[in-house]
């Protein structure tokens, strides 16, 4: 198992660095990775398609994250949403929608509104990086609609302390 | 609050006995002792329909009476005397070598195709009937009968007005820490649990419902198909069974609650990251602006009784606390200054209280203070407990409640003093609740 999970990380790392050039050479690394499921190969080489959902969310990168009980942007959400804005900006047949969660220690309804208040300071980023605010929706879901599994872990508070820009 | 009318016809019955100062509780102290009452079993009059409706109704009187906290059901197994004789020449020196401080009996009798429940309740000590009624329904109607019987009791002997003929709307779900299968439904059942009953389909998730002043609508918010639909708000109405919308979405509406009048809701909504109040006439469905700050997160109105004032939760001063502003307009002030921060104001429906929840480091607190702020003290603390409403009557608090990370997120209730914790029983877990 453990020699599966490496060959499957050094299949990732080919794919990605590969991406920018070709997909062909995407295809051609992920055949040497040998021992991935075809599904995942499939996702693989069409995270590699330039413009595709694939390639946004693979390469690009598509949330944010923030600290308990915050809004601002920090450091790591600003470079993802300057990443963003640039896909956003070469591809402009798409509009998007930013889908604001919280993590499940709070109340429902101020919940609904720090996510909102997060998924619009998504939007407020990639507008001041020159994305046109018509194309972008927030919907905000509060701690109704987990990210990931709320187990209660420090890492499940995180994950869900999130901003996913989505391509509709 | 939530309660309709069934009863064809409601008489009070008299006895003549002996007037003395009569039996009542004042439960306004933190240390209470619950009032012994015997409640003999109903008498069907021979008849064996009857007799199994006698059984339940005095089933549930008996739980009605024991579940808030204030009385103690004497063991029947100690009664001396059936419900026909007590009804008629209750021996008191005997009830009393029970401790039993209030009597109850009742006699059922056919009507036509209805029943009808005759019952007095009496006060041990000084030997007096304290209320007796008959009341008339069809068969199918005994669970409310039984509450209308505890109702009258509670309210005769603690003098405020009982709870047990009404409903709770809440919002149930089904996997709230999942990824994957979250599932949101309207439900609504009877005060004690019974007569559960899911109002929508659980196709789109539904948040934030609150109940009309005259128990018929509920309004609440349908966030629509998930990552589809922008969320809309909604009135249902309990009679028709039927969901409608009201007004357009533009911004994330949520926490819809009518005035007290019913002539309109005050909501709040969220666009470009502010959250601000707004009130709906629910005729027009124009919709006005009540607090206008381009920052903060105002959310949670809610009224007090006589639609004069409202309380919030608002962030503008960093954390979220709560403030009561005019109804009319101007300013809000902070009344919440504990550690922590504050949310989900609700005011009691007897105006002097307010409950709230509080979250303080890891713990979260359901606390109650007067509207000026002062006299603030928790009444439970837990992992999770959230969202408080009031029992019509302004005696119980209601919320979610959860143990731990992994628990099961219930619904609790508990006496504004702060005892006689109860959890209700639910088929599945509780997201949201009001009474």
């Amino acid at each position: 198992m453990r020699l599966k999970i490496t060959s499957l990380l050094a299949t990732a790392a080919l794919a990605l660095s590969a991406c920018g050039s070709s997909t062909d050479e995407c295809l051609d690394a992920t055949g040497q990775g040998g021992a991935l499921a075809a599904a995942e190969a499939a996702a693989a080489a069409e995270a590699c398609v330039p413009g595709t959902v694939a390639d946004f969310v693979d390469n690009v990168g598509d949330r944010v994250f923030f600290d308990f009980d915050k809004s601002a942007v920090r450091a790591d959400g600003l470079d993802t949403l300057q990443r963003q804005a640039a896909w956003l900006n070469t591809y402009g047949n798409y509009v998007v929608t930013i889908n604001g969660h919280c993590d499940k220690r709070g109340t429902v309804e101020y919940n609904l509104a720090l996510g909102e208040r997060r998924a619009n300071a998504a939007k407020e980023k990639l507008v001041a990086f020159g994305v046109d605010p018509a194309r972008i929706k927030v919907v905000s879901y509060g701690k109704n609609h987990p990210i990931v599994e709320q187990d209660g872990s420090e890492w499940a508070y995180q994950q869900n302390r999130v901003a996913i820009t989505v391509l509709d | 609050m939530l309660k309709k009318c069934v009863f064809t016809f409601l008489a009070l019955l008299s006895l003549t006995l002996g007037a003395a100062a009569e039996l009542r509780i004042d439960v306004t102290e933190g240390t209470f002792k619950p009032v012994p009452i015997a409640i003999t079993p109903f008498d069907g009059g021979g008849d064996p329909a009857l007799a199994k409706v006698a059984e339940d109704i005095t089933q549930v009187v008996r739980n009605d009476l024991e579940s808030c906290g204030l009385f103690k059901v004497v063991d029947p197994n100690a009664h001396i005397q059936s419900a026909r004789d007590v009804m008629t020449h209750p021996r008191f020196p005997d009830w009393k070598i029970l401790n039993a401080e209030a009597l109850v009996g009742g006699l059922l009798k056919r009507n036509g195709s209805n029943f009808q429940v005759d019952f007095r309740l009496f006060d041990v000590f000084t030997e007096s009937q304290l209320t007796g009624l008959s009341l008339g329904t069809e068969p199918e109607n005994w669970r409310r009968v039984a509450h209308k019987i505890a109702d009258e009791i509670y309210e005769r002997i603690t003098g405020d007005k009982g709870y047990f003929d009404t409903r709770i709307v809440y919002v149930a779900v089904s996997n709230p820490d999942s990824a994957t299968n979250v599932k949101y439904r309207l439900a609504i059942m009877d005060q004690d649990g019974e007569n559960h009953q899911y109002l929508s389909s659980g196709n789109t998730d539904v948040g934030t419902p609150r109940v009309s002043p005259c128990g018929t609508k509920v309004a609440y918010v349908d966030y629509g198909l998930h990552k589809k639909d922008l969320p809309s708000l909604r009135v249902f109405d309990l009679n028709s069974g039927r969901s409608e919308s009201i007004g357009t979405v533009d911004g994330q509406r949520m926490s819809p609650r009518f005035s007290p009048n019913g002539d309109h809701i005050i909501l709040s909504s969220s666009k470009g990251g502010a959250t601000s109040l707004y009130k709906m006439d629910l005729g027009s469905k124009k919709l006005e602006r009540l607090t206008s700050s381009t920052a903060a997160i105002d959310v949670s109105p809610c009224y007090n009784p006589e639609g004069t004032q409202l309380v919030y939760c608002s962030d503008r001063g960093g954390k979220p606390q709560i403030y009561v502003k005019p109804a009319g307009g101007g300013e809000g002030s902070r009344i919440s200054f504990g550690q922590g921060a504050y949310y989900t104001p609700v005011w009691s429906p007897r105006g002097d209280l307010i409950a709230f929840t509080r979250q303080n480091g890891g713990t979260f607190y359901i606390g109650v203070m007067r509207p000026d702020g002062s006299g603030e003290r928790m009444i439970d603390s837990g992992y999770l407990v959230e969202g408080p409403t009031w029992s019509p009557n302004g005696r119980e608090v209601l919320y979610v409640c959860q143990d731990s990370s992994r628990g099961k997120k219930g619904l609790c209730s508990i006496d504004i003093v702060g005892f006689n914790k109860r959890k209700l029983n639910i088929p599945d877990q509780a997201h949201e609740v009001t009474w």
